[in-house]
This record gives structure tokens, sequence and C-alpha cells, in this order.
């Protein structure tokens, strides 16, 4: 979409605070999409509260801390991408945007660890661990591989996004004058960076 | 706006290129929507025929021509069609993309692109759905609402059938986007909010409600999804998860998504009330605000499907009351176009009859809704075919003949030639006589305790299901007088560019078929779209010939 609408053959000029508009709206949705697993969370809180707690005091605090210095730390690059750009150093932009995808893959590493050593531990959905937990641990955890995975996959969308938007700053047609899809890409990047703000107290921190 | 070239002659959209590739790859939100007609007009066949199906097993008591699985399977898939492939995407995206750039005076939505792939998800969702015949232990038997735990423990093909809707929540989600963003960047010169004709208006209600409610039922989907293939039991009690929460879940989207059926064709017959009886629409600032009331109230009314289900006594109540205070809004529009009929020259054409039967049949389908909204009477109706006849009342009846209406209305503009007439009021009549032949029997049905989802029944219900099911065959026949003449009609006598005498921009500005841009130059709106006022003097001054 990106390359192409660039060029294309309406006569219409482009309308960057249009684009940023449909972006907004589009996160509207990605929040009511996490908004569902938010109240399913909280229902099953409420049945749940003693087991919840047996859960969480089972995940690694300091993993979970150390992914969000990380995420925040990305929100920051690609911010500062975006004002690089701003300035007409697109090699700088394509620099952060690199380091945003750089700490996006760390995260990715430490969530995979965190999966794995449950895996080990055969607490993993359908393994055999897994299936002796009382029902609200077990509501628990499959909240917590639900939405860390779903999280997950926007990380890996994103990380998708910002590559296409990095090659499309190389080739010239995003640049100083016309931002907004790195701008747009950026926004996706944060949104991703405020789920797991959400999510990491409601898994690891409230007791 | 940029200037378009003055220069160009005209050339209607059909002709500025040619070839099959050329609609695969368009941009034009006129090609679009009739991408999406001939997509939607064939998945609603398909569903139409099921349809009949069910009727015609009906049609006595007893195994009559289905078992009870094939035909658990196909209510299922007449109502996932119906609902996701037609009702929800018919208007909007068919005559919402023709007509929206053009009424609100601009070349084409704001993301064409993004329009081209949505059509391309909607086809893609359709297909899936389709699929589900196709393999494995045949289709999903649940019906369209896929409750949990059985959604989770069936054999047949949930988890394609549930990812197909998530798809087409997607293309729609995409499409209300657009249009948001549309009406917001796009609009001529000098049309203020308060200018914009009304079937924007509803469709900006709509796409309102298509953002904000439809991630709500992809989340949902996608946990059953999780639950069937990766044993993430969220809502399997036997891992502590709870079935109800599901369908609150679920209704959270689809009561919404029932506005989302409704507005456009609201927006339908507002607009062509006015046409046909030249004469300013009645209450115009207050037909939007209950477009509006009706996105906004109605995302808190879900609790009305779940009276039965196991919920507190004063969350009832709540849901109860809310219930009735969003029949108000949608009141208040028969009211105003009734009131806009008083003292009009009325003049009836096909688009209006059809305006007129959704008045009728909206009517029927809105106060029955109340019966089933509140909860002394839903308790006694409720699982019963009083709302099988409630809903295909508001849904077909209401929404469905508004979309044959729309397609009346702008089938002249659409392909320049006009149908025959008479041989449409007849289809019409037929029409609509078989509608309430199958329909009003399943009240009464309802009313004397015929449960619904059953291939079979009690002796004693015979009478109004035989009645019900012959009207489904006048039904069939008037759809097929009024295919029959609109196919015809694309040989018809030429149509002039403004054949109703409307005074909206997409009649008065607008060549028919439009060239690929809409407009020679971009208008400049100083009269409110329903000004009937020396509307002769205006339409010759402005009527392209």
């Amino acid at each position: 979409m990106t390359s192409t609408t660039l060029s294309h053959a309406h006569p219409v000029h482009f309308d960057a605070y249009g684009k940023k508009l449909g972006m907004w709206i589009f996160l509207f949705t990605e929040v009511l999409l996490f908004g569902g697993l938010f109240l399913v969370y909280a229902t099953y809180r409420f049945l749940n509260h003693d087991a919840f707690h047996t859960g969480s005091a089972q995940l690694n605090v300091v993993m979970g801390a150390i992914n969000t210095v990380v995420l925040l730390t990305s929100s920051l690059t690609v911010a500062m991408s975006i004002t690089a750009l701003q300035r007409g150093d697109s090699k700088r932009a394509i620099n952060l945007i690199m380091w945003t995808l750089l700490l996006a893959g760390t995260f990715m590493f430490n969530k995979y660890y965190e999966w794995y050593t449950k895996w080990e531990h055969g607490l993993f959905p359908g393994m055999e661990h897994y299936k002796e937990l009382s029902p609200g641990e077990s509501q628990f955890f499959n909240l917590y591989y639900f939405m860390t995975g779903l999280h997950a996959i926007h990380i890996i969308v994103g990380s998708i996004l910002l590559m296409v938007v990095a090659y499309y700053i190389k080739k010239g047609t995003i640049n100083q004058k016309r931002y907004t899809y790195l701008e747009n890409g950026g926004l996706y990047w944060h949104l991703v960076d405020v789920i797991w703000i959400y999510l990491f107290p409601l898994f690891y921190l409230i007791i | 706006m940029t200037a378009i070239p003055q220069t160009r002659p005209y050339v209607n959209f059909f002709d500025e290129k040619r070839g099959f590739m050329s609609w695969l790859v368009t941009e034009d939100h006129k090609r679009i929507a009739l991408l999406y007609f001939y997509a939607v007009m064939g998945f609603f066949i398909v569903a139409f025929v099921l349809g009949l199906t069910m009727r015609l097993e009906l049609i006595a008591p007893g195994a009559t021509i289905l078992d009870p699985q094939t035909y658990n399977e196909i209510f299922t898939l007449h109502g996932v069609i119906m609902i996701f492939l037609f009702i929800i995407p018919g208007i909007p995206a068919i005559f919402g993309n023709f007509a929206l750039p053009m009424l609100i005076g601009a070349p084409d939505v704001a993301f064409p692109k993004l329009n081209l792939i949505s059509w391309y998800l909607y086809v893609l969702g359709g297909l899936m759905a389709l699929s589900t015949l196709l393999y494995g232990d045949g289709p999903a038997d649940t019906g369209w609402t896929f409750y949990a735990p059985y959604s989770v423990k069936t054999g047949t093909n949930v988890t394609v059938a549930v990812l197909a809707a998530f798809v087409l929540g997607f293309s729609s989600i995409l499409t209300g986007l657009n249009f948001i963003v549309t009406m917001h960047q796009m609009r001529a010169p000098g049309m203020t909010w308060f200018k914009m004709p009304l079937f924007p208006w509803a469709l900006y209600a709509t796409a309102w409600i298509q953002v904000l409610a439809t991630p709500i039922i992809g989340i949902t989907l996608l946990m059953i999804v999780a639950e069937r293939t990766l044993g993430i039991g969220l809502f399997d009690p036997a891992l502590g998860g709870d079935p109800v929460l599901y369908q609150h879940l679920f209704w959270i989207y689809s009561h919404p998504a029932v506005y989302i059926m409704a507005l456009p064709a609201m927006g339908i017959v507002s607009e062509t009330i006015p046409v046909f009886v030249k004469k300013s629409i009645f209450g115009y600032k207050v037909i939007v605000y209950s477009s509006l009331a009706i996105a906004f109230i109605g995302y808190f009314v879900w609790g009305h499907h779940m009276f039965t289900s196991g919920m507190s006594g004063p969350a009832r109540v709540i849901f109860s009351v809310l219930t009735f205070l969003v029949a108000i809004p949608s009141a208040i529009k028969v009211f105003n176009w009734i009131a806009t009929l008083y003292k009009g020259s009325i003049d009836i054409k096909p688009p209006l009859l059809y305006s007129l039967a959704f008045i009728f049949q909206f009517a029927i389908g809105g106060l029955t809704g109340l019966v089933v909204g509140a909860l002394a009477t839903d308790i006694h109706v409720h699982d019963t075919y009083f709302v099988v006849g409630h809903f295909h009342y508001v849904m077909f009846g209401g929404t469905g003949f508004a979309f044959f209406g729309a397609l009346h209305y702008y089938y002249p503009k659409i392909w320049g030639r006009m149908y025959n007439l008479k041989w449409a009021n007849i289809a019409f009549a037929i029409f609509f006589i078989g509608f309430n032949l199958v329909y009003f029997p399943m009240l009464v049905l309802g009313m004397m305790g015929m449960p619904r989802r059953y291939y079979d029944y009690l002796p004693e219900f015979t009478l109004p299901n035989l009645i019900s099911t012959i009207g489904s065959w006048v039904l069939a026949i008037g759809l097929i007088i009024m295919i029959v003449n609109l196919i015809r009609g694309r040989k018809g006598p030429k149509a002039s560019t403004n054949p109703w005498g409307s005074v909206t921009l997409d009649w008065t500005h607008t060549q028919s078929p439009p060239s690929l841009y809409n407009f020679d130059e971009t208008p400049q709106v100083e009269r409110g779209p329903y000004d009937y006022r020396n509307y002769e003097q205006y339409l010759q001054e402005h009527n392209k010939n």
C-alpha cells in the first residue's frame, strides 16, 4: 500500500492529515481487540482471585521488567527516527529504525525464553502438567499465553511495517516532506508498547 | 482539492478501461461497488435457496426432505451468509461505495487501494465460509452465534467458518474506516456537516459502529479458534471457563451489528422519500441525531439477548430499559418519514414503494422487538418462532427491502438505462405479499409456542407452517421477476441523468453512468441536500443532459 498510494492516479492531493486520522481509527480497533481480552481477564480474575495469585507467582518478574524497559526504549528510538526524518536526516532515521528492530528482536528472544522455560516444566497448553492445574490457574495461563501470544504477533507485524517503511525511506519515497507513513508506523509501534504496559502489571505485578 | 482536467471529454467509468483485469485491479469506488454487488448477490442467492430449502422441510411435520443434522447445518450456513455476507456489507459496501463520494462531491473515497483490499478480504471470507461445505464433517451446525461450549466440541468445520467471519469483520472495519476519513476530509467546499445528505450521515454512524464493535467479535472468534486448535480452553467450564461470558462477548458485537445492518437502510429511506415527494425531509437534524443516538445507545443493549441465560435481576432490568431507549430514535425516524410524506406530491415509483414497505415492515419488526425486549414477555417467546419472525421483519423486511429499493433507485445512475417500471411494480407487489406470507405466520407460531431451530414440529403448528412455506414460493417468484426485469433493463431505454428529479449532487452534477472522477469540476455546495424550493429551475440550470 505504502509505495503505490504515493503515485496513484486519482486527482487528490496527498492528504497527510487524513492518513493519520485513518491510522488513529485503526488503533481504536486494536485497543478494542485487546479490550475484549481485558474484559475476560477481569471476569476470570474476579471469579478466581486466589488461583490468579498462584499463577502470577510463577512468572519471572525480572524478565518481564527487562522486557518492559526494552520495549519502552524501542518506542524512544522510533520516535527519534521520526524526528530525524523530519530534519531531513534519512540515514539516521533508518539507523534508528534498525535499533528499534534490534530491540524488538531482544524482546521476542526474552519472550521465547520465558515460554520455553514454562514448556520445559510442562506448563504449556496441552501438556501433562497443564492439565493438572486447578480451573482458575489454568484460566490464568490460558490468558497469559493467549494475550502475550497475540501481543507477540503484533510485535512481528509492527516490525514488518517498520522494515517496509525503512525500505521506502532508503528509496526516497518516504522523505522529509512526506513522512506520514513513518509516523503511522511509529504510532502502531507505540500502541504495541502501550498494550505491553498493561499486560506487564496484569500478569506479573498484581498479586 | 486539486483541479480536475477540464478539457477531458465525457467517458463513463465502464468505458474508461476495458477488460477483465482492469476490474480486478481497479481503484474506482464505482467499480469496486459493482464488484461487491455481483459478489453479494451471488451469496444472497445461495443463502436464499438455503432458506427456501428450510421452508420446504417445514412444510409438514416430520422429516420431509432433510435429516436433522443437515437441517442444523443449513440454518447455520443460511445465517452466516445472510448476516456476514449480505446484510452487513450489502448497503454500505455497494451503495455506500457507489454513492457516498458523489453525495459529498468527492472524486473517490479517501483510501482507494484499501477499498479494493476490503473487497478481496470480503471474497476471501465468503469463499472460506462456502468451503466448509466441501470437506471434513460438513459445515458448522452451531447456529450463526457459535455458542460455546458446543462450538468448541462439535466435529463440524467450525474453525474455518469462524475464521471466515473474522476475515469478513476485517473487511467491514476497513470499509468503515475508509468512509469515516472520506467524510471528514473530502466533502466538497461549502458542504458543512449539516449540509451533508442523510445517507452519508447514516453511513457515518454505521462506520463508527463497524470500527468500534467489530474488533470484539474478532477477538471472541479468535478465542474459539484457540480453544479448538491450541487447547486454550477459555470457555470450557471444566477448565474454569464461563460459557455465558462467551455470549456476552458475542452480543457486545452482534447487537450493535444489528444497527450496522439497519442504519444504512434508514439512510436509503431518508434519501429516497424527499425525492419522490419533492419536499424537504421533515426534521433533518433530528434524523441525524437519531442515527448517532442509535449508534451510541445500541452499544449498550446486548444483554437483552441473554435474559434467560442467567444474569442478575438488576442487570436484566437495565438492559431492558436501555432496549426501550434505543427504540425512541428509531421511532422518531419513522414519524419523520411519515411527516415528510404529508402534503407532499407523492410520485409512486419503485424505489419509493420499497421505502414505504420498509416503514411498514420495520415498524412491525421494531414493535415486536419491544415484545422481546421486555423481560416478562421475553421469557414467554424466547427461542420461539416469534424471534425468527421479529428479526426477519427487521433484517429482511427492513434492510432487505431498502437494499432492493436502493438498487432500483441507483439503477439508472449506475448503468444509464431504465428498467421497465410496470414490471418493477408488479415484482414489488409479489415480493411484498410473499414476504408477509412467510414471516407473519412465524410471529403467530411463536406465540403458540413453536421453538426455533428444529427440523420438526408438533401437528398443531401445521397450518401456519404451510402458509409460510407457500409464501416462500411467492417471495421467490417476486425475486425472480425483479431480477429478470433488472437484467432486461440493461438493454432498456437510455435514462436521463436525473430521471427521479433529485437535487442531491450525485444526480445533479454527474453523468449517468458517471465519469471516472464523477465531477468535471469540484462542485460548490450552497443549497441544503433536500431543498426542493424552485427545484425545477435549479435542475434546469444544473442538470447534465
